[in-house]
């Protein structure tokens, strides 16, 4: 059975990947979708509760709570690839590295992910945005960062375990360089492991991203970001509950999305692993 | 057993002079000058040089960071610019109440989800099996600050039962630890499942049903004890993220502890307090990896005789 039909009949990976359908749909036809302006605002509706004028309620200022969750979805998706990139690049150099060079390159490599892995992941972020300063930008590297290191011991792994193979020393005997060794004999082999973890990621920057802006050390205000909006209701939380668990709501609902489609991915890529 | 604590604790020196490092070097850096931020773009060149001199920011990167390590080795973590305090009392007066949360939130997830977890793997694919794993499905994806608000408005709101938020009481408590506690009792509720899934098929289990032990005997004796060593492993890996996590819960419940002290640190760009909270972090989870590891020679026999 291949790995398409597999994930097929997981029930739960499938709604996973329809909702995040849904998710990069509305990313990408935001404009189109928002049924209001995300930044037009209106003092005299402030707070107004989810009604026909405003489907999920008008926030603080008394913008359209729908239209800035659909835009918040641009957000929450630009930082995940973009985060998830830096930690792919970064993960496929170091580990690399780390795997062909061996000796203390590799000791020295291995302990600096060592103590980066032991380090909670929130922690790690924030001492980054912290150090480097609040914003979009700051916090897609930070979240990117904090990737780096388990990339880094995937890609690593597999390159110590196909060093030994034979057709990696036969190509190696022949004078291949190591770029075209990894391009042609290590990636093919790590590639199903590094979507999994990529998929996961995406949940996990999802969530960290919404973290670091609720914590106001993430995306910056007037941008639409469901931390960042989850963030502001949370000063109207007793008269109007409804600004700050809305946005909450499709934060679950994104991150719930990547971690099912991942999940299913796992379990189909690699069904020893099924259940686990 | 003596040794081995020793040794690890000395390994732990390297790593703590490394996240010192790391941190005084990004700081050092970092485009814009630390002091004509945290004095605002009116400051004189007079004050900011003033301050600069007073923080020692005039010498070079080698003598700021060697006189940081040596001052923190006589216990000196220097005055934090903000409240002009000496920074370890700061961090003192914070801690337990850190510590008091991010236990309070352990001991819920471990009691939860190790239930969960083993009810679970007894009863495979029963209703309770169903319901568990789709909660921890949704325990995992649930950001931890809106679960927080979603409780404020349920138990304080509307049932009017809990505090909103502060500290002081048994009744403060429990929204904030219940709240950081979800996400571990998920992914531990997980964990045990397989684990306890994986002993229950092993060879010895089969021997000691075959033998006629009654089912909570295997269970007990044989099963949950090979379980554990697992779930013990994810415990302490837990207790690393209920840290990062108390940060979050401490800002939604106005909890008084390092999470809330490190974010307000960061707002008013008050480094050296930051130094110190980043330090004290570090070192926590240097205890708690050890502790979990001494963990293995209790449950585990074979541990303890290879010392």
């Amino acid at each position: 059975m291949t790995a398409w039909s597999r994930f097929c009949r997981n029930r739960l990976a499938l709604l996973g990947l329809a909702l995040v359908v849904v998710l990069a749909l509305s990313a990408l036809l935001a404009p189109w979708l928002a049924p209001l302006d995300p930044a037009r605002q209106s003092l005299i509706e402030k707070r107004t509760r989810p009604g026909a004028k405003y489907l999920l309620g008008a926030d603080e200022f008394g913008r359209d709570i729908l239209s800035r969750v659909i835009y918040g979805s641009r957000v929450a998706l630009l930082v995940g690839v973009l985060s998830m990139l830096i930690a792919l690049a970064g993960g496929l150099v170091l580990g690399t590295l780390a795997g062909f060079s061996g000796g203390w390159i590799d000791a020295v490599l291995m302990r600096a992910v060592e103590i980066l892995l032991a380090f909670p992941y929130l922690l790690l972020a924030l001492a980054i945005v912290a150090m480097l300063g609040p914003g979009a930008v700051n916090t897609t590297i930070a979240v990117g960062v904090w990737g780096v290191p388990t990339v880094t011991r995937i890609v690593r792994g597999s390159v110590l375990a196909l060093r030994e193979t034979e057709y990696v020393g036969a190509a190696r005997a022949l004078g291949s360089p190591a770029v075209a060794l990894l391009r042609r004999h290590i990636l093919p082999n790590i590639i199903p492991g590094l979507i999994v973890y990529a998929t996961l990621f995406m949940a996990n920057a999802i969530l960290l991203e919404a973290a670091l802006s609720f914590l106001g050390l993430g995306v910056q205000p007037p941008t639409a970001s469901w931390g960042l909006m989850v963030s502001t209701g949370r000063d109207v939380l007793l008269v109007a509950p409804h600004v700050a668990t809305v946005p909450g709501l499709a934060i679950m609902l994104a991150v719930l999305a990547f971690n099912l489609v991942g999940d299913g991915l796992r379990d189909a890529l690699d069904p020893r692993l099924r259940g686990s | 057993m003596l040794t081995f604590v020793i040794r690890r604790l000395l390994l732990a020196v390297p790593v703590l002079l490394g996240v010192v490092f790391v941190v005084m070097l990004t700081i050092d850096l970092l485009p814009g000058d630390v002091v004509s931020l945290m004095l605002g773009e009116h400051a004189t060149k007079d004050a900011v040089a003033k301050l600069r001199e007073h923080l020692g920011l005039d010498k070079p990167f080698a003598v700021r960071y060697l006189d940081y390590v040596g001052r923190v080795a006589r216990g000196d973590l220097g005055r934090s610019i903000q409240q002009n305090r000496p920074v370890a009392a700061e961090l003192a007066d914070a801690w337990p109440a850190t510590l008091q949360l991010t236990l309070a939130a352990l001991v819920i997830a471990a009691v939860a989800g190790v239930a969960a977890g083993v009810v679970s793997a007894v009863w495979p694919n029963s209703v309770f099996d169903a319901l568990a794993r789709l909660g921890s499905l949704f325990g995992l994806s649930m950001p931890i600050f809106w679960t927080g608000l979603v409780l404020i408005v349920v138990f304080s709101l509307w049932l009017n039962w809990l505090p909103v938020g502060g500290a002081g009481s048994l009744a403060h408590l429990v929204l904030p630890a219940v709240t950081l506690s979800l996400p571990s009792v998920a992914m531990i509720a997980r964990m045990t499942r397989s684990a306890v899934l994986d002993v229950l098929g092993e060879d010895y289990v089969r021997t000691a049903r075959a033998k006629g032990l009654g089912e909570t005997w295997v269970l007990g004796k044989h099963a949950l004890r090979n379980a554990f060593i697992p779930i013990i492993t994810l415990l302490g890996l837990q207790s690393g993220q209920l840290m990062g996590g108390a940060v979050l819960t401490e800002t939604v419940f106005a909890w008084p502890g390092l999470g809330r002290l490190m974010v307000k640190a960061i707002f008013a760009r008050d480094y050296i307090l930051l130094q110190g909270a980043v330090l004290l972090f570090a070192l926590a989870f240097i205890v708690i990896n050890l502790l979990v590891d001494l963990s293995y020679g209790l449950l585990d026999p074979r541990v303890s005789k290879q010392g």
